[in-house]
């Protein structure tokens, strides 16, 4: 069964990119363009995993996160952030509200692909 | 006549409630709920003014004299207005400084000279004793009229072992030992003695009050059936008259009035009760109108007396009218009337020996005798010696010899010479304080020798005009010299002295001796400057009222040991009050213990003060200076000390400068800091969206390269596609990077400016062209509004077109497409011109309005955001600015607001408004800050 | 002493009472008449006396003269002994 994963991100490039990367990598990818619809993808689509951007227009990603684990049946959603703010204070920040794992952009594709692994719990599929 | 058992019973019994009155009056004062803490009472204290005298000598005078008994009255009443500003001066310098007596006062005052309070001392007793044996006169007088038969002459004189007059001495001598000398008071207050004085006022006004109801209502038939029948009589209808027979004696007139004015303040007992007994100050204004009230009360009916005694007794009573108070009642058989205003005779002679006599006393043990005893080394330095009881004892001695010389003299002295003028003669002899006392108080420069002189000169003077030829008129020196002068020389008579002749007695006497005694003060006063220890008391007295204790300056130089002190306090003072004070001192000024009271200047004047008040201030500064080590003070040690203080009252205020200015500068850093650390936190803001902004494309550049890195079979398309974004992301990368450099740069003030000419027309023209290909793009419509005529600008061109490309790309970015509309106009006015850029896009939510300048701020919605930095408005706003311009975003017409636009495709809305930005540029720049093109 | 105007009115009704009970103005009541049976010179004697307490008695105690003086704290006016200042006051200028 393949793990669905949700993207979150408001910039259409990154889009782009994220979701060649992971359908490459096997995953189903589902698009969200801003914080709203994020939530309602998540409530209707149940991802096991959210690659959560931050600045996202009409809901921050925190926000997201926030609402995402204060829902009882949304416990089990992995949730990634991944966003240009890298300033310490938004990692906490992060961590805090309950991400399982922050990432910076820009980031490695070799290395999200691997954080995303180890998130659903897959041995990493080596890349070339 | 009364039988003489019953008059004696009747004056000891009223003792004795005097007495009780005292003492409870004491004890209420131990309590805490003082009786005499009350205006009222105060000022029925300074009725002790009201002597014997007033019951019988005023009568007398009236009786030969009509009004010439009230100058003496009027006199104080005077003084009093005056009142509310001097005597609140001596109080508050008695006070301060612990003054106890007139002798203190004065000596204090001219640098703490025992010779100069012993001086003040001996003119008091000389000056008193007469007075006392007056009052010794009317009693015994009284009560040889109540006892004897009328008819019976008058003893002679008598051996003074059966003369009452001694015995009422003796047992008013008890009773002042009993008033006024049972225990040491640092402040020397007698409560018990000012509740009694007063409660004495009001039985003499009483009683003067009946007898002359008496005689006015039951004699005769009210005052103009008297007055009428006065007419009468020639005589005494000339006694209701100015002039009586002859040239009015203006000069005795206003001598008296003088005489008595200086007399209610500067006689012992006026000054005892005045200032030493004075509880608040606040109470002399009561004080200063009640007791002339009362004195006028106690002479309304002294004329009708006088007159009704004349009629009743015929115009040959007039020798005695001095008796009237007494003879008029018992020849209409009222002798209760008679016993009654006879206790009210008594109350008024107690009352003014018992005050007089304390405070006499007072000045003979602190001022004549301890000095000497000073001197006594063994004295001084005894050690463990409680020496509170010999100064009690030798108060209490004192008194009694005061009482004793009263007796001697009116033995010697008092049959021969009518009352009134034995009152006078006092009057004038205390009067020489009042040179030196006034002085002191407003005048710095008068000096000890200055005061030394003016009271032996006045003294010397009074003696020699008023004391001898009254003494010589009593038989006890040839009356010769009194009617040839001297030796027989003409002008140096004593009652026409160089000549002046044509005044009686009193008044010459009065003129020469003030005269005499104000141009010797003055005059040695100025001869030599004051010394530092005179100046110092000088200040203190002076300006009494501007210095309160905490900055009074501290006239004192040397070093002293806190336990020598403390043994000092001890002996004159009693053990258990010593300790007292020290603790208490010790508790003010935060020390633990009494010990550690460091022995500063304060303390040594603290303890002075206090020993002050039980030895006088001459006594005080000789003990203090025994046991501690002085330096003598010179009038530049004076004037340091002064200025001393006055810095210190300088730097206290200063003190309160600085750290108001402390406070108002904290507050401005507090702001400053505030502002820092919301710049501070803008420009993180601004930096953490710097880089966010430069980290979002380089995020897509990185991915996209990894992936294509990664994936060698990737489709050409796709990679076609890929790299398409990268090149595309590199661009936004790139423009953004210039723009922000861009805004540092004009923000910073480091960007070049090149000034030209500008032609708006032309640059309208070209900006709109260069943007013709995105209008094109987006089908829409670019209309331009020129006037014909712009005028010529000062700005740089090339910043002004980065903000007309600005303005018209935002536009372009923003109309619908299709149909799309944007209309530029340009306006001119007389100081500038006006560029307009109108869409008929979206618009922009009033809300925004502001947020639009921000840096980074996009508009549009998520979904159609379009390319853009979100910098280039701030970016042309700066530009705008710095040529003394202005950016904005025009108000919509109408205050409809703009839908948001929601999630899904975008729905064909109705035109909107649309948003119209415009700025503002004047003809010439404000300054010329920017370089100019080489 | 302070130049105030209530000292003013104070020395001006002084020397107001030395004049009016002096030469030449005493003379004035001196008049053979009398008033409600009383001889006119001892009566305006003892009006113009009760005049001046009157005034004096209005120049310095009616109340609200009363009320503006604050109480005098400055120097003690009770046995208590004189109070140093709390704060340690002048060094004491020792050679």
């Amino acid at each position: 069964m393949t793990a669905k994963i949700l993207i979150a991100d408001d910039e259409p490039n990154i889009v782009i990119s994220l979701e060649y990367l992971l359908q490459r990598e096997g995953y189903t990818v589902v698009v969200a363009r801003d914080g709203n619809e994020a939530l309602s993808s998540i409530a209707t689509e149940r991802p096991d995993l959210v690659l959560l951007d931050v600045m996202m227009p009409h809901k921050s990603g925190f926000e997201v996160c926030q609402a995402v684990r204060a829902d009882a049946a949304l416990q089990a959603t992995k949730i990634l952030m991944l966003t240009a703010k890298g300033r310490e204070t938004d990692v906490a920040k992060g961590l805090a509200l309950g991400a399982n794992a922050y990432m910076t952009k820009p980031f490695s594709t070799r290395e999200l692909v691997q954080k995303v692994a180890e998130l659903l719990g897959r041995p990493t599929e080596g890349s070339a | 006549m009364l039988s003489p058992a019953l008059v004696i019973a009747a004056s000891l019994g009223y003792l004795l409630i005097l007495f009780a009155v005292a003492y409870w009056a004491d004890w209420r004062g131990r309590q805490g709920r003082s009786v005499i803490a009350n205006p009222w009472v105060y000022a029925l204290s300074m009725a002790v003014y009201c002597t014997a005298w007033t019951y019988f000598g005023s009568v007398g005078r009236a009786a030969t004299g009509g009004v010439w008994f009230l100058p003496i009255y009027l006199g104080p009443t005077l003084a009093m207005v005056l009142g509310w500003l001097v005597v609140r001066k001596m109080i508050r310098i008695a006070k301060a400084y612990r003054i106890t007596s007139i002798a203190d006062f004065i000596a204090s005052r001219y640098g703490k000279s025992p010779l100069l309070a012993g001086l003040v001392t001996l003119i008091a007793v000389v000056g008193i004793v007469p007075y006392i044996a007056l009052q010794l006169k009317a009693v015994s007088a009284g009560y040889a009229l109540l006892t004897t038969q009328a008819g019976d002459v008058a003893q002679a004189s008598v051996h003074w072992s059966q003369d009452s007059a001694f015995y009422v001495a003796l047992v008013l001598a008890g009773f002042t030992m009993v008033f006024g000398a049972r225990h040491l008071d640092t402040t020397e207050r007698h409560e018990g003695m000012v509740a009694a004085i007063a409660f004495e006022s009001v039985v003499k006004l009483v009683a003067f009050l009946s007898v002359g109801l008496f005689v006015v209502y039951n004699l005769f038939d009210g005052l103009g059936d008297l007055f009428a029948r006065a007419q009468a009589v020639p005589a005494l209808r000339q006694l209701l008259r100015l002039e009586q027979g002859g040239q009015f004696a203006w000069a005795q007139w206003f001598a008296l009035t003088l005489l008595s004015m200086l007399s209610v303040v500067f006689l012992p007992r006026q000054f005892q009760v005045m200032v030493v007994e004075n509880v608040r100050e606040s109470h002399l204004r009561r004080a200063v109108w009640v007791f002339p009230l009362y004195l006028l009360l106690i002479n309304l009916l002294v004329l009708p007396i006088a007159l009704g005694g004349l009629l009743y007794f015929g115009s040959g009573a007039a020798m005695n009218a001095e008796s009237f108070v007494l003879s008029l009642p018992l020849a209409a058989d009222q002798n209760a009337l008679a016993l009654f205003v006879f206790i009210g005779g008594l109350s008024a002679a107690t009352g003014m020996v018992i005050v007089e006599t304390i405070a006499v006393s007072t000045m003979v043990s602190n001022e004549l005798v301890l000095p000497l005893l000073l001197r006594w080394r063994h004295l001084r330095s005894g050690a463990g010696q409680d020496l509170s009881r010999l100064l009690l004892g030798i108060r209490r001695a004192a008194i009694l010899g005061v009482l004793v010389l009263g007796y001697v003299y009116f033995h010697l002295a008092g049959e021969a010479y009518a009352l009134v003028s034995i009152g006078l003669i006092s009057f004038a002899a205390v009067a020489q304080f009042a040179p030196v006392m006034l002085g002191g108080m407003y005048w710095k420069g008068g000096t000890r020798r200055g005061a030394l002189a003016g009271l032996l000169v006045g003294f010397a003077m009074w003696a020699y005009t008023l004391m001898l030829p009254s003494i010589a008129k009593s038989g006890w020196l040839d009356a010769g010299f009194v009617a040839h002068g001297p030796w027989g020389v003409g002008w140096l008579r004593p009652e026409q002295l160089l000549g002046l002749s044509g005044f009686d007695g009193l008044t010459h006497s009065l003129f020469w001796s003030l005269l005499a005694n104000l141009v010797a003060y003055v005059g040695v006063s100025l001869w030599r400057a004051p010394s530092g220890h005179e100046a110092s008391q000088a200040l203190l007295f002076v300006d009494v009222f501007e210095r309160t204790t905490i900055s009074s300056p501290v006239f004192w130089r040397g070093q002293a040991r806190t336990p020598d002190l403390l043994q000092l306090c001890e002996r004159f003072l009693g053990a258990a009050k010593a300790q007292a004070l020290f603790a208490d001192y010790a508790r003010q000024v935060g020390v633990r213990h009494a010990d550690a009271i460091r022995p500063d200047a304060r303390f040594v004047q603290f303890v002075e003060t206090q020993l002050a008040g039980a030895v006088g201030s001459a006594s005080a500064r000789v003990l203090v200076a025994s046991v501690a080590e002085e330096e003598t003070l010179t009038p530049d040690d004076v004037l340091r000390i002064l200025d001393e203080t006055s810095q210190i009252r300088a730097y206290s205020r200063a003190l309160e400068e600085k750290s108001r200015s402390l406070e108002q500068a904290t507050a401005e850093l507090r702001e400053a800091n505030n502002q820092l650390q919301s710049l501070d936190r803008l420009k993180d803001d601004f930096m953490s969206s710097v880089t966010h902004e430069l980290r979002t494309p380089l995020t897509s550049i990185r991915a996209l390269a990894e992936l294509m890195q990664a994936d060698e079979g990737m489709p050409a398309a796709q990679r076609q596609q890929f790299i398409g974004i990268i090149v595309a992301e590199t661009e936004r990368l790139t423009r953004l990077v210039n723009q922000v450099l861009d805004m540092a740069k004009i923000e910073a003030g480091h960007a070049d400016w090149h000034v030209a000419a500008v032609d708006l027309r032309a640059l309208v023209t070209q900006a709109v062209a260069t943007t013709a290909e995105v209008f094109r793009e987006r089908a829409a419509q670019v209309h331009v509004h020129l006037p014909a005529q712009v005028p010529t600008l000062q700005a740089d061109p090339d910043r002004l077109m980065q903000v007309l490309l600005n303005l018209l790309s935002n536009a372009a970015k923003f109309v619908p497409q299709p149909g799309g509309e944007v209309v530029v106009s340009v306006q001119a006015d007389a100081q500038g011109v006006t560029v307009s850029v109108q869409d008929n896009g979206p618009g922009i939510d009033p809300a925004q309005a502001l947020l639009v300048f921000d840096r980074f701020h996009q508009g549009g919605d998520a979904a159609r955001r379009p390319q853009g930095t979100g910098l280039g408005l701030p970016i042309s706003r700066q530009i705008v600015e710095h040529f003394g311009g202005r950016l904005w975003l025009e108000p919509p017409p109408t205050p409809a607001p703009t839908p948001t636009p929601t999630q899904g495709p975008p729905q064909l809305l109705p035109p909107a408004p649309g948003a119209c930005f415009s700025f503002w540029l004047p003809l010439q720049p404000p300054i010329a800050k920017e370089t100019t093109p080489p | 002493m302070h130049k105030g105007l209530g000292s003013q009115r104070l020395v001006a009704l002084f020397a107001g009472g030395w004049v009016l009970f002096n030469f030449p103005l005493l003379g004035l009541w001196d008049r053979d008449a009398t008033v409600w049976g009383i001889p006119v010179f001892p009566a305006s004697l003892f009006l113009l006396w009760v005049a001046l307490i009157v005034a004096l008695a209005w120049l310095v105690d009616r109340p609200s003269v009363r009320d503006d003086e604050a109480p005098p704290s400055a120097p003690p006016s009770d046995p208590a002994p004189l109070s140093p200042s709390a704060q340690s006051p002048a060094r004491p200028p020792q050679a």
